[in-house]
């Protein structure tokens, strides 16, 4: 499984993707910057995305909003920041790739002299509002803080959330902007691809027209910590505006594409992805001491995380929920999958592959995973790699990774109870704030 | 050639996009067949529909409709809900079910090398679920679990009572969830009765999306669907008379940091011969990024994370609303604002032509990306079978767009939308903001309690 690119950098050091697909008359421009919250600071938390946000307030040649004309040309455009990365996106009918070109080089290379306070203003309120809708205002909508903070010491990138700490926002300053701008948003630091009803040829010179002429900016030294093994397990509880207490373990775990991160990723839909997985069963289906189950291997860029998290039904504790989670991870552990669950992860995965290649564009479209593939490992055309590191995966080999990684007495253990609660907590759990 | 940065370029004329056809043939139980054939990527999307919902709830037993279908893939014959979702596993397929008010839809999405087996699979879901009691008890008990929860989400209380607002005991008056007492009332009977004289061969649609050819469709579907029989329907949902709001309802969230707002009304229905006006007035109000609210509330005042108007158009008449999340301390404020910019359009700040060329060009110049995925072909199609649009109805949607006129937004709005008569619900902190609210010229706030809907 492949598809099929051509790659071009650019002088200025930027990378060009290009990727024909005929089938549908449209085009998706998208555009990766390496840069994300682990390249903030503490005190600083929440700036790449704030920074993010800005990108859409308008350039030097085009000192009004990003949407009105790539919306008027029939775009969907949207952006997001993660940890690890920011990535813009326009999805467009084919004649209007010109113009998509236009507006992200136009901030690429002049967003600052468009760049005023009223403007900072404004979108650091609007992100505010955001943390309150997506965090404050929802239910369990902490946990990602309290979790983070639990598996990460202070000073390691993965500390924090990408959409940052309140204070951290209040005191942000628009002259943070320029910097940020200048050591992050330049064209050796990014990836730009095309794909869709394009002619390559002539999709690669619209791109040096208008990406060609954009200074190269300073080299961005990677953000290469250590990522510390837990020392001992750790329990907090957070007290919420919810009805029901919710219990989330969280384990470090390897980095993206390392060993023992795919296995990870299989052992956690063998646990507790979809109605077939064992907790599922276990607490929601037999015993119906749980209202939900998920779990998850996070993989990203320095390190990764597993999250497993369960929701008790009325009547019923966390700690019955844990004794279970416990046993099952540990019976995974000793006795490995099934022949079935192999089978089923593999087609699962394959499938999962087939369906990524549908759309061209927006988050999680060729256009996008060929950029992820890029950024990450330096390899636009990594999917069958990809693909193979699931298949690589055998019951010892998930084992292994399962016995490593998913320790009871390397783990952190974050009880979410409802307001004045905290006897709901588990045994033994330290109150925690975030902010 | 560097680059001319003294003006944006101009769009070349696109390409041209056309529906694909609709093959159609039927089975004699009455089941309808439709496929279109998308050949770009080895998988199909297998999608049945049933023409019936949650608004054919009966009284006092809302959430019926959803119980049922979320009982419908709890196992057939003799195997589990757990086996019936390791076979559908093993096919790398995944059951989506989406029950509104008019209508609901199973769908799997597969690789086309197991269109047969998850066809088969769909019709043990569909047509020979065992509604077994056990499983009952569990499924309903986790839906009251669900609403429990639910009342801690500002959102969703927001939405459920705000249906209730608008339509009172209309079918349209709950969301497919139901409430507390009515979930409590209900028994296996009353699924197992509704599976049989709701659920039926002679309402459903099997649409069939993707790489696949539709003499094999009808084939396969004759084999898994053809012993499908239908008993006597029941009665279809009727309407009643709608109820007459307070202007300012409130629901007090102590201490929340932001409000939740729904403004709006009873609208129009799918049927409508407006309702290419109303989606072109909808784009300029309320319906995209550079709608006049959203750049009002967000753009220019940083009230909120962004705000959003739609028409939800069904069989019957559906609501107009206006949905946001704004910082408590400028709930009055976004109240205030949302109802003058929903005010201006009817007359005093007409669309201009220029926005309205903007708005339909957002809908018409990037129409091609609806259709890209077999997916998103299937939903499209569904839509057609559901509300019984014409065949070519994809295909006249742009034309039929571009001709609204600045003229006709304006009768539109001011035919559909009444100032007077808007419903604004608040789910927020009411100590905060009942002073502020007080201004608004509401009439008396009423004040209603989560726990009621």
């Amino acid at each position: 499984m492949n598809i099929s690119y051509r790659k071009h950098t650019l002088a200025n050091g930027l990378d060009v993707l290009l990727h024909e697909d005929r089938s549908c008359p449209i085009v998706a421009v998208n555009l990766w910057y390496h840069v994300g919250s682990k390249n903030e600071t503490p005190g600083h938390t929440g700036f790449a995305h704030l920074f993010e946000h800005l990108m859409f307030e308008g350039s030097k040649h085009h000192d009004k909003g990003f949407f009105p004309p790539l919306q008027g040309a029939g775009a969907s455009l949207n952006g997001s920041t993660n940890a690890d990365r920011t990535n813009y996106w326009e999805l467009l009918p084919s004649n209007a790739l010109e113009l998509a070109l236009w507006m992200e080089s136009d901030r690429m290379g002049y967003l600052l002299p468009a760049l005023t306070d009223a403007k900072f203003k404004n979108q650091r309120d609007v992100v505010l509002n955001e943390r309150r809708q997506n965090y404050e205002n929802r239910p369990y909508g902490l946990a990602p803080m309290a979790m983070l903070a639990a598996l990460f010491p202070p000073d390691h990138p993965y500390h924090w959330t990408t959409i940052g700490e309140i204070a951290d926002l209040n005191a942000a300053h628009v002259d943070d902007v320029r910097e940020f701008f200048a050591t992050y948003y330049h064209p050796a630091n990014a990836s730009l691809s095309i794909a869709g009803d394009i002619d390559s040829d002539a999709a690669l010179d619209l791109a040096r027209r208008y990406f060609d002429d954009l200074p190269a900016g300073p080299a961005v030294m990677p953000v290469r910590p250590d990522t510390p093994p837990l020392g001992a397990e750790s329990r907090f509880v957070l007290e919420d505006r919810v009805e029901l207490p919710r219990l989330h373990i969280g384990w470090i775990a390897p980095a993206m594409f390392a060993h023992g991160d795919a296995d990870l990723d299989l052992a956690c839909d063998i646990l507790a992805n979809g109605k077939t997985s064992r907790l599922y069963r276990r607490l929601v289906y037999e015993q119906r001491v749980a209202t939900d189950v998920s779990a998850a291997q996070n993989s990203r860029e320095i390190a990764g995380f597993v999250q497993v998290a369960a929701t008790a039904a009325p009547g019923h504790t966390l700690a019955e929920l844990e004794r279970a989670i416990v046993e099952e991870i540990g019976k995974l552990a000793d006795e490995g999958p099934t022949e079935d669950e192999i089978q089923r992860g593999r087609t699962q995965a394959e499938t999962q592959f087939v369906f990524r290649l549908q759309s061209i564009g927006g988050f999680g479209g060729k256009s996008d995973q060929l950029n992820a593939y890029n950024v990450f490992v330096n390899d636009p055309d990594y999917f069958q790699p990809d693909l193979e590191r699931y298949r690589r995966v055998t019951r010892e080999s998930l084992q292994s990774a399962v016995h490593t990684y998913l320790t009871t007495s390397r783990r952190a253990v974050l009880s979410i109870v409802p307001k004045g609660k905290t006897i709901l907590a588990m045994p033994g759990s330290q109150p925690t704030r975030v902010s | 050639m560097s680059a001319d940065r003294s003006r944006l370029p101009i769009p070349g004329p696109a390409r041209p996009y056309h529906f694909p056809r609709i093959d159609k043939s039927g089975l004699p139980n009455g089941v309808r067949v439709w496929t279109v054939n998308h050949a770009s990527i080895p998988i199909v999307t297998l999608s049945l529909l049933i023409r019936r919902g949650a608004a054919d709830d009966p009284p006092g037993r809302e959430g019926l409709a959803a119980v049922t279908v979320d009982m419908m893939d709890e196992g057939s014959g003799d195997r589990s809900a757990i086996e019936i979702h390791e076979a559908l596993s093993r096919l790398g397929g995944q059951l989506d079910s989406d029950i509104g008010a008019d209508g609901t839809v199973l769908t799997v999405t597969c690789l086309n090398r197991f269109l047969g087996p998850a066809l088969t699979l769909l019709a043990d879901i569909v047509a020979r679920p065992s509604l077994r009691e056990v499983d009952f008890e569990r499924v309903r008990q986790l839906r009251l679990h669900r609403l429990t929860q639910l009342r801690d989400m500002p959102g969703a209380v927001a939405d459920r009572a705000f249906v209730k607002l608008l339509y009172g005991s209309h079918p349209y008056g709950h969301t497919p969830l139901g409430n507390e007492p009515s979930l409590s009332s209900l028994t296996v009977d009353h699924v197992r009765d509704f599976h049989e004289s709701v659920i039926r061969p002679g309402d459903a649609t099997l649409v069939v999306a993707g790489d696949c050819d539709h003499q094999e469709v009808e084939r396969l579907a004759a084999d898994a669907f053809g012993d499908w029989t239908a008993a006597t329907a029941s009665a279809t949902p009727k309407t009643v008379p709608l109820p007459h709001p307070a202007r300012l309802n409130i629901i007090p969230r102590p201490g929340a940091p932001q409000s939740e707002l729904r403004i709006g009304q009873v609208a129009a229905s799918r049927s409508t011969p407006d309702y290419h006006a109303l989606v072109a007035a909808n784009m300029v109000l309320g319906g995209q990024f550079v709608s006049r609210i959203n750049l009002n509330l967000r753009e220019e005042k940083g009230l909120t994370y962004g705000a959003r108007t739609s028409f939800d158009f069904r069989r019957m008449a559906g609501p107009f609303s206006l949905q946001v999340s704004v910082q408590t301390a400028g709930t009055a404020q976004a109240i205030h604002e949302s109802l003058d910019e929903i005010a201006a359009i009817r007359g005093s700040r007409p669309v201009t032509t220029d926005e309205l060329a903007m708005g339909v060009a957002a809908l018409t110049r990037g129409y091609a990306r609806n259709f890209e995925t077999a997916e998103q072909l299937g939903r499209a199609v569904t839509q057609i079978a559901l509300y019984d649009l014409p065949d070519d109805y994809f295909d006249q949607f742009v034309p039929t767009l571009e001709r609204v006129t600045p003229a006709d937004v304006t009768r539109v709005t001011t035919d559909y939308l009444d100032p007077s008569r808007l419903t604004t619900l608040v789910v927020g902190d009411y100590d905060s903001i009942g002073r502020d609210l007080g201004r608004l010229d509401l009439g008396h706030a009423t004040l209603l309690s989560a726990d009621t809907f």
